[in-house]
């Protein structure tokens, strides 16, 4: 049975956002949510020993010294998972979802996504994590690597939940963006919600017929649907679309060109994700 | 288990990586210094070899945060190699044991590894604290009381330095306090300089001077070829250890590929072959070392320290290295081991001793440890086969008996299974019930025959009862009595 898969850390600003896009995409696609809290591994304890001596029994008195401290870190972390998890079942039932499965692994979630995607219709991911003040501008330690080795869609959830009127799809002719439109047309996910497409292309004319295909496809699945070619820098003329058409959603493929390329010249996925203030549906 | 990228591998944790290098580094410098010493070759060759090593592992090893160099198991088996054939032959045979590992690796032969039992592991590493002690006695020969004090001295240092403070290396003050007494007052010590000749300048590749000849590959694989098992060997075992403590895995097939390519660069550069360190790695851990930096970083450190210090590493007094070394001796030993003689199976204790002693008579710890797998072997076989359990009742009339089997039948066991029928009963019909047995090999049918065919000579009609499928698969192709002409094999025996 697929689930929508809501991963939480339990972070202040984020966590109940993540329950609420979650609870609205189980009802939008009548599945039950399954609400994932991963226990990430602790640091060892910094020993203050660096007098390069072993002596009698050393070994065996440092696994002990580590287990005891990972013991205690342990249960600290397992019981705080659990008011976690007991805090995502109360929203998710303000929310109007009555029951939900819930869960504590052990391991860092980009980890375990493939053993959870099989099951998983969707994910639903906080756009940044437990320590999202300290880190301001940047995303989620976690978020683009799960978004890179996830086969699903990935709802990352914004700060607070907005019920969605009117969504955007960023289209760059791309694989994935192509996937996303397939998905629009086939799943019940955004049916009946007005829809915006823009594409930003210095070529014109290449990227033409590829939006009008994806605009037809929309429309055809019943969708009201305005499509849209700007010229300039995608980061900046989505995110102004965004503003000016009063857009609740945004749908994007991820990720589409290499790490390398990225590396030099920066995602224009991490910075949409970033500069957005609205929930992002991303596809790979 | 967490999994970690190759990237986390390297830079997930590096100040601690740095810090716990530069400790191991130290730490490094008298063992790989001892370890030269041991097999008869110039120090310049195990501290290379530890360079080497430990910065090649970091790259290509399965294990990260595990320290590898020069060791004391692997110096012990080249002796009889230097003495006789000298250096050159000790750089093919690296050579040659990292090829031999490269193989092993491929052959996924770290899998092998569950066949030596924790008694063995436990053997081996007693065996080798009892060889690094014993490897310093000649050390105090024909030397006077002033020998024995400087020793006493240094471990006075080392041991009783943390309890001051945990901030410096204690090994490291020995030998600095050491040094600076025994030059200060002009001692009649020998130093690590009387020993050969230390490095003054970078490795350099060089191929080493022997003849490719197949002489030479016969003269340094009886060489090689315990070196590539001892090593795996250890740095399998030490991998398990940092599992542990680090509580992530490892790929020990890598690990084990890893140890040639090491051994080969090592061999190259004028380095002895080595392995994995369990002493060492347990002071990267302790120090807070996890990552592959940390290894890379005591590699680089050891080497620059040495090119820098070697003028000053020449006046280390013999009796601080010793006492190091005895250190070294006292922390691998797995004193646990003597509480727990009384406390665990007598067969664990036997294997575990008969490791310990095969390697301290041949000074051979590939031996050893073939010792300890062979009577491990021979002990499990042993506990199985008494796994057998046959009973029997009589039916109503007297003339038919069903003898119920259960356990396990094998060449151990066989005998055992013979004994429990009675063939003087005068019976009619025998059921043997063997639903609850497993047949194993061909002593086991052997034996199953032998019943049926005894009783047919009786004059009783044999059933047998729930072979289950395994067994029967057995008992088709290698059994002889549902066959033509059964009885007249038997007679002809």
């Amino acid at each position: 049975m697929s689930t929508i898969l809501a991963c939480t850390d339990g972070s202040p600003l984020y966590a109940a956002s993540v329950y609420d896009h979650a609870a609205w995409a189980a009802q939008r696609l009548a599945m039950p949510v399954h609400v994932l809290h991963m226990l990430e591994p602790v640091d060892p304890p910094m020993v203050a020993d660096m007098s390069g001596t072993i002596g009698i029994n050393t070994s065996a008195d440092l696994l002990a010294e580590l287990v005891t401290f990972a013991e205690t870190q342990g249960r600290v972390a397992l019981s705080r998972g659990r008011e976690i998890l007991a805090a995502a079942l109360r929203r998710l039932k303000d929310d109007g979802i009555e029951s939900a499965a819930i869960e504590q692994r052990h391991g860092s979630l980009v980890d375990s996504v493939e053993h959870f995607e099989r099951d998983a219709e969707l994910l639903v991911i906080g756009k940044r994590g437990e320590h999202a003040d300290f880190a301001k501008g940047h995303l989620g330690s976690n978020l683009e690597r799960v978004i890179r080795s996830c086969h699903r869609p990935v709802l990352v959830a914004s700060r607070g939940f907005v019920p969605i009127e009117r969504f955007l799809v960023a289209f760059d002719g791309g694989n994935s963006a192509k996937k996303a439109i397939n998905y629009i047309a086939e799943n019940p996910l955004l049916k009946g919600i007005p829809a915006h497409l823009i594409a930003v292309s210095l070529d014109r004319k290449e990227l033409g017929a590829e939006v009008e295909a994806a605009r037809a496809k929309v429309a055809g699945a019943g969708f009201d649907v305005t499509a849209e070619l700007l010229d300039g820098e995608p980061e900046t003329v989505i995110a102004d679309a965004v503003k000016r058409l009063n857009i609740n959603l945004l749908v994007m493929g991820a990720y589409g060109h290499s790490r390398i390329r990225q590396f030099i010249l920066g995602s224009t996925t991490t910075t949409l994700v970033r500069t957005v203030t609205i929930p992002v549906l991303m596809f790979r | 288990m967490i999994q970690q990228t190759y990237l986390q591998q390297w830079f997930a944790n590096p100040r601690r990586d740095i810090v716990a290098g530069t400790v191991v580094a130290l730490a490094l410098i008298p063992e790989a210094i001892a370890f030269s010493i041991i097999a008869g070759v110039d120090p310049q060759v195990g501290l290379f070899a530890a360079f080497c090593i430990a910065v090649t592992i970091a790259f290509v090893g399965g294990r990260p945060g595990m320290i590898s160099a020069a060791t004391g198991a692997m110096s012990l088996l080249m002796v009889n190699l230097v003495k006789d054939h000298g250096l050159q032959y000790l750089l093919a045979a690296s050579l040659l044991t990292g090829v031999l590992q490269i193989v092993a690796g491929a052959l996924k032969l770290g899998e092998l590894m569950k066949f030596v039992s924790r008694s063995v592991v436990i053997g081996f590493v007693n065996a080798l604290a009892i060889l690094i002690f014993m490897a310093q006695l000649p050390e105090f020969r024909n030397q006077g009381p002033l020998m024995y004090g400087m020793v006493a001295a240094g471990l006075g240092i080392i041991y009783l330095l943390p309890l001051v403070t945990k901030a410096v290396p204690s090994p490291l003050v020995c030998i600095l306090v050491l040094t600076a007494v025994s030059m200060w007052l002009g001692l009649d010590l020998r130093t690590v300089g009387d020993m050969g000749v230390l490095p003054s300048s970078l490795p350099r590749f060089l191929f080493p001077a022997v003849p490719l000849t197949m002489e030479t590959l016969w003269i340094i694989l009886p060489y090689s070829l315990p070196m590539a098992v001892v090593g795996l060997l250890e740095s399998l075992m030490t991998a398990t250890i940092v599992d542990d403590f680090t509580d992530t895995g490892s790929n020990k097939n890598r690990e084990c590929s890893g140890q040639g390519v090491a051994n080969i660069v090592a061999g190259f550069f004028g380095g002895m072959a080595g392995c994995a360190m369990i002493g060492q790695s347990v002071i990267n851990m302790r120090s807070g070392g996890r990552g592959r930096l940390s290894t890379f970083c005591a590699g680089l450190f050891l080497l620059i320290l040495i090119v820098a210090l070697g003028h000053w590493v020449k006046q280390i007094p013999m009796a601080a290295l010793v006492a190091v070394m005895i250190m070294v001796s006292i922390g691998t030993f797995n004193w646990a081991s003597f509480k727990n003689l009384r406390v665990y199976p007598k067969s664990s204790s036997i294997v575990m001793i008969a490791t310990v002693a095969v390697v301290v008579g041949t000074h051979n710890l590939a031996l050893g440890v073939g010792t300890g797998v062979i009577l491990s072997a021979l002990f499990f076989a042993r506990k199985v086969s008494q796994l057998l359990d046959i009973t029997s009742e009589l039916a109503t009339a007297g003339e038919e008996r069903t003898y119920r089997v259960r356990g396990q039948l094998f060449f151990v066991s066989a005998a055992a299974f013979a004994r429990a029928f009675d063939f003087r009963e005068g019976l009619m019909k025998v059921r043997i019930d063997v639903t609850h047995a497993h047949f194993w090999d061909l002593t086991a049918i052997n034996a199953l025959d032998q019943v049926v065919l005894r009783y047919r000579r009786e004059g009783a009609a044999v059933e047998i009862v729930g072979l289950n499928e395994a067994s029967k698969t057995i008992v088709d192709r290698l059994a002889a009595h549902d066959k033509p002409g059964a009885m007249d094999q038997v007679a002809s025996h």
